[in-house]
């Protein structure tokens, strides 16, 4: 078509104009607001949106005892309830000096890792999704109730568990414990060669991801990001390697990394981790330590006066909790270092000069939990 | 280096600053003017090289505020904490970090959400969570609110 206003060619016509997506859009998983402008379909610049969420975690820890607040960190990253509240637990411990009972570490671990299972099953599906298909996220639901089932039974709750406390868990497992950890892993075996035959071997899902979304490993480290994301781009940062707690150092397992720094990087790093999750929880399910499950914790904490810093290894990343004390019974100050909030950072620079469908699949691969940025 | 390694070097490399330890990480002070050379000669130093800004955050102590950065080497993995105290409560203000680690971006408008310090030289310094009409900053210890606080 002859364009008729001037003698510009059509294609440099062009005007950039600005898209709210979110705070309510299925791909943000949850109250996130992308300031996207474009030009066309090409992306030339993302500012997040925060705060549809925030709570005030760490001002509400201010006035919460020490017990308390760990509640609290279950509502953070809800796909990682478990290992925020391990976190919570090992930094009191680590100011109180209490020896956790070997029974206590082992199921610790156990669920950290069960609870890693499920929270990448959940993004397999919802990555699916965001990239059009839907049959992934049904299954991946229906895999992670058989987890949730074991939660539920074993510690009452199914997403805000508050299991994991300071001395060690809240009560004992049930005698069926190992036994129906190990028939979930029969199923579950099956379950990842179907999701691999499903999507990972799919040419389309390939393409979509492929080349998309290219975080280098200099600009990885330069942004703070840990996790898979970084894993996926070469670096070997893996909290459970090289800062273990809770007996990590004597088990068995490989940290995933990979050079490929893309998208389709991150999601390999995620696929073999969930078999290296399956594979740690092999190694203490055949014998869990017998004997006591709590050491006794006073019913008041007071940490000596510090600051005392304790990171752990969560489904997103590195969570780092800072607490401050003043000798009182409650938190002078504490300080979530969320996994998601850095690598949030990423966003934008891997995602400028894509086009709009490729943000999609850069931010599905990111894995953000929004109420673990906003705290 | 090890963590007592690591607090010998800096006492000897940085006479002039305060060099503590807290229970994980060996804790300097150094003052605010000299934020800027010393993170850029702990990033770049062949023997330290600390690549990486993990945790950066502020703490309200009634009479001033303290910045703190927690550093890391994804080379050597030894950590440790730079603190800068500022004594101006009313009007606080620090160079940014961001042309060195751009972790600093998120970290640093957190900050000035919570505890209105400002960032000189930060790209794009705004009330992240918040929003720009909220009054006050939440993180201080005198901060009242009588409307969205509840106490518990």
């Amino acid at each position: 078509m002859e364009n008729q206003n001037n003698n510009l060619p059509l294609e440099e016509l062009t005007e950039e104009f600005v898209v709210n997506i979110g705070p309510q859009h299925p791909s943000t998983h949850g109250v996130l607001r992308l300031q996207t402008t474009l030009d066309g379909e090409t992306i030339k610049d993302v500012v997040p949106v925060l705060g549809y969420i925030h709570r005030g975690i760490e001002k509400m820890t201010e006035s919460l005892g020490y017990k308390q607040f760990i509640y609290l960190t279950s509502r953070m990253d809800y796909l990682s309830a478990h290992i925020n509240n391990q976190a919570c637990s090992l930094v009191i411990e680590k100011g109180l000096q209490i020896e956790v009972p070997a029974r206590a570490k082992a199921i610790r671990i156990i669920l950290a890792e069960l609870q890693r299972l499920t929270s990448h099953e959940l993004w397999w599906g919802s990555t699916a999704m965001d990239l059009g298909a839907v049959t992934p996220f049904f299954l991946a639901f229906r895999d992670r109730e058989r987890i949730l089932e074991i939660f539920e039974g074993n510690t009452g709750n199914r997403l805000t568990m508050n299991y994991i406390t300071p001395g060690g868990v809240m009560f004992d497992v049930l005698p069926s414990f190992a036994k129906s950890i190990k028939d979930l892993f029969k199923i579950i075996k099956e379950y990842l060669k179907e999701y691999d035959t499903l999507i990972t071997g799919n040419i389309i899902f390939q393409h979509r991801l492929k080349g998309v979304g290219v975080l280098p490993k200099e600009l990885a480290i330069s942004l703070g990001c840990t996790g898979p994301v970084a894993r996926a781009s070469g670096i070997s940062c893996d909290v459970r390697k090289y800062y273990p707690y809770d007996g990590y150092e004597k088990l068995d397992f490989k940290e995933i990394t990979s050079d490929g720094c893309d998208s389709w990087a991150r999601y390999m790093v995620r696929m073999e981790e969930m078999k290296q999750s399956i594979h740690i929880v092999e190694q203490l399910i055949e014998n869990l330590p017998e004997g006591e499950f709590r050491t006794k914790a006073k019913g008041v904490i007071k940490l000596p006066v510090g600051e005392y810093y304790q990171r752990v290894e969560t489904a997103r990343g590195e969570l780092g909790v800072y607490i401050v004390s003043d000798g009182g019974s409650k938190p002078y100050r504490c300080k979530f270092r969320a996994a998601s909030f850095s690598n949030l950072g990423a966003l934008q620079p891997i995602t400028v000069g894509m086009k709009i469908g490729d943000l999609m699949a850069s931010m599905a691969t990111l894995d953000l939990v929004i109420p673990d940025i906003d705290r | 280096m090890t963590k007592e390694e690591l607090k010998t070097y800096l006492e000897q490399t940085f006479p002039a600053s305060k060099v503590e330890e807290t229970f994980d990480f060996p804790l300097m002070f150094i003052d605010k003017s000299e934020l800027i050379e010393v993170a850029k000669r702990l990033q770049n130093s062949g023997e330290t090289l600390f690549d990486f800004l993990f945790c950066e955050t502020a703490i309200d102590r009634k009479n001033n505020f303290e910045v703190v950065y927690h550093l890391t080497s994804t080379i050597y993995h030894h950590n440790m904490v730079l603190k800068v105290v500022l004594e101006d409560r009313e009007n606080p203000e620090l160079e940014s970090v961001y042309p060195l680690w751009k972790a600093a971006d998120l970290f640093e408008n957190e900050i000035y959400d919570m505890f209105g310090i400002r960032f000189k030289n930060h790209p794009n310094l705004r009330r992240i969570m918040l929003g720009d009409e909220w009054q006050g900053f939440p993180l201080r210890k005198d901060y009242k609110d009588d409307v969205n606080v509840v106490t518990l």
